[in-house]
């Protein structure tokens, strides 16, 4: 095999492998939600309670002081 | 000592927020000097023969295009990173004396640069790359400068209260790595006194890539300045600033995270299509053309979110001219990002590449998006900033509907004027000899270049109203009261 079939099998394989990766992660965003591990569209709040005495939508706690 | 409730502090966000104006009045007054240039070439001459050496197309034209991505951009980028870095992280740099040194210091290394760029390019003093005209020496000081924002914003983050960075937030992030990534791999020069043993001038250089290969490095780097400058930290403002000042949470933020790594992964890869039927190897054009069309989704993906997210809240858009600015600039995005596609397509590109319509594509992405989203930004950051309402409701309409009919003016008469060059460069008679000669194409031209400079002259007179409103909102606005500050700006009539 020479060098230009090679790198053409690498394209098509990494663009493929990338295009995988990328429905991975709408499948992970979803599944996360509905399974409530997280819920991702309370973060859409941060911009809007930002004075700096409002509550933070999720706060820096201790333990992850301590964790560091 | 004095115990003050703890406020963000706006300082370094208010210094950006002033050459911002400044900068983009110097960079849009160039343009619109050369937009004139080109329709009656007597402007060329038009300080005196003995000063055409500084007023002539070519000597300005770098002036005009550094001072509008690198000026009035990128002090619109500062500015609004300085503003919402705060906020949302929830931390002022008021707790930090050594993160409020480095705002300052910023700011400082920033004007000296500028200083040094306006200077040197007047000169004559430049690389010949376009978009990296600047020499070495300035080069070096660019990288200070972009370091000593790095720091800032990951010392703002380590500190932060809010755990999760909010979208914007992963969008100035994006930009510091990938302008860091770009600019230092296309501005790889070796200054030519040094290496020669002392020829020439000391601040001389030529790039270290040659060819075929620098073109590739330079349009690599020249793609993706609009990507990580005009795309990526513009969508971080309107992330923040449409919701805030509408006060609507964005629509989907899950599709915030998918576009953005959408377009973290296929915009690096388009730059090829600005080297269609060159030198450049054919599976690399291709590969950018493909790759350019690919990029519609993830821009899409922000703007359609955008869009949705003032989803039953259409009577804002009505009411107040800053969501105006915001809604037309995100349709603006939209409209640019599938032009560009459309032109990468390598049968347009035949027909469009080097001309007209190419100035047009980017103008009506960076006077429509770029431009009035970084207005909307200040206007929205002003009353927060100087605790006085914005002060002529009625000036900003007026403002919108110039600019508006100013950019409509500009990217129509550059349509026609490129497809009409792009038809009569290939035409032929039955024998293959070109139907037409360059200057028979400059005749038919001469119209739409008028058009074109009446257009840009509509938008920099625009610009002037917005600088006086904002000139008035500092100085003798109605003072406002923290509650008035939530969502929506107030507004003087």
């Amino acid at each position: 095999m020479d060098i230009a079939t090679f790198q053409a099998y690498g394209y098509f394989f990494f663009t493929a492998f990338m295009v995988a990766v990328l429905y991975g992660y709408i499948y992970h965003l979803y599944s996360a939600e509905k399974k409530g591990t997280r819920d991702y569209e309370k973060y859409g709040n941060i911009a809007l309670h930002d004075d700096i005495t409002d509550q933070p939508i999720e706060e820096i706690s201790k333990t992850d002081e301590i964790k560091k | 000592m004095e115990n003050r409730p703890l406020e963000y502090d706006y300082t370094v966000a208010k210094w950006f927020m002033l050459s911002t104006i400044v900068l983009g009045i110097v960079g849009m007054l160039v343009g619109v000097i050369l937009a004139w240039e080109m329709a009656f070439p007597a402007v060329n001459t038009i300080a005196g023969s003995g000063l055409a050496e500084y007023t002539n197309f070519s000597r300005l034209r770098p002036l005009h295009t550094d001072a509008v991505i690198f000026g009035f951009t990128l002090s619109g980028i500062f500015s609004t990173w300085y503003y919402i870095g705060q906020r949302v992280l929830k931390v002022s740099m008021a707790e930090s004396k050594f993160l409020m040194f480095l705002g300052k210091l910023h700011f400082a290394l920033y004007l000296l640069v500028v200083v040094a760029v306006v200077g040197s390019l007047l000169l004559g003093i430049t690389t010949s790359k376009e978009y990296a005209e600047f020499e070495w020496p300035i080069d070096i000081a660019v990288v200070v400068v972009w370091v000593t924002w790095g720091m800032g914003i990951f010392g703002l983050i380590g500190i932060r209260r809010e755990k999760s960075l909010y979208i914007s937030i992963w969008y100035y992030i994006a930009t510091f790595l990938g302008i860091a990534m770009l600019y230092l791999f296309n501005n790889m020069e070796i200054p030519t006194y040094f290496a020669s043993g002392g020829i020439g001038a000391w601040y001389h250089s030529v790039s270290m890539y040659s060819g075929t290969n620098d073109a590739l490095v330079q349009w690599w780097y020249g793609h993706n300045a609009v990507a990580f400058g005009f795309t990526v930290p513009i969508v971080a403002m309107i992330y923040y600033f449409l919701p805030k000042e509408s006060g609507q949470a964005v629509y989907s933020y899950k599709l915030s995270l998918l576009a953005f790594w959408g377009l973290m992964f296929v915009y690096l890869w388009a730059g090829g299509h600005h080297l269609l039927f060159s030198t450049v190897p054919d599976w690399m054009q291709t590969m950018g053309s493909v790759f350019s069309v690919v990029l519609i989704l993830p821009s899409w993906g922000s703007a359609i979110n955008m869009l949705l997210t003032m989803k039953g809240e259409w009577q804002q858009v009505a009411a107040s001219p800053l969501i105006k600015f915001m809604v037309l600039a995100s349709t603006f995005y939209m409209f640019s990002t599938l032009e560009g596609p459309i032109q990468a397509i390598k049968s347009v590109n035949a027909l469009a590449h080097f001309t007209d319509w190419i100035v047009g594509h980017v103008h009506d992405g960076t006077l429509g998006w770029v431009g009035f989203m970084i207005m909307a930004a200040l206007f929205h950051m002003a009353p927060r900033i100087f605790k006085r309402e914005i002060y002529s409701k009625s000036l900003m309409g007026t403002q919108f509907w110039i600019q508006t009919l100013g950019v409509v003016l500009y990217f129509t008469s550059m349509w026609i004027a490129g497809i009409t060059q792009g038809m009569m460069w290939r035409a032929h008679d039955e024998f293959g000899n070109l139907a037409y000669s360059f200057i028979d194409t400059v005749a038919v031209l001469h119209p739409y270049f008028t058009i074109r400079a009446v257009g840009g002259t509509l938008y920099l007179v625009g610009m002037f109203l917005f600088a006086y409103n904002m000139y008035k909102t500092m100085t003798s606005s109605r003072r406002v009261e923290e509650s008035e500050l939530q969502n929506a700006s107030p507004m003087g009539a």
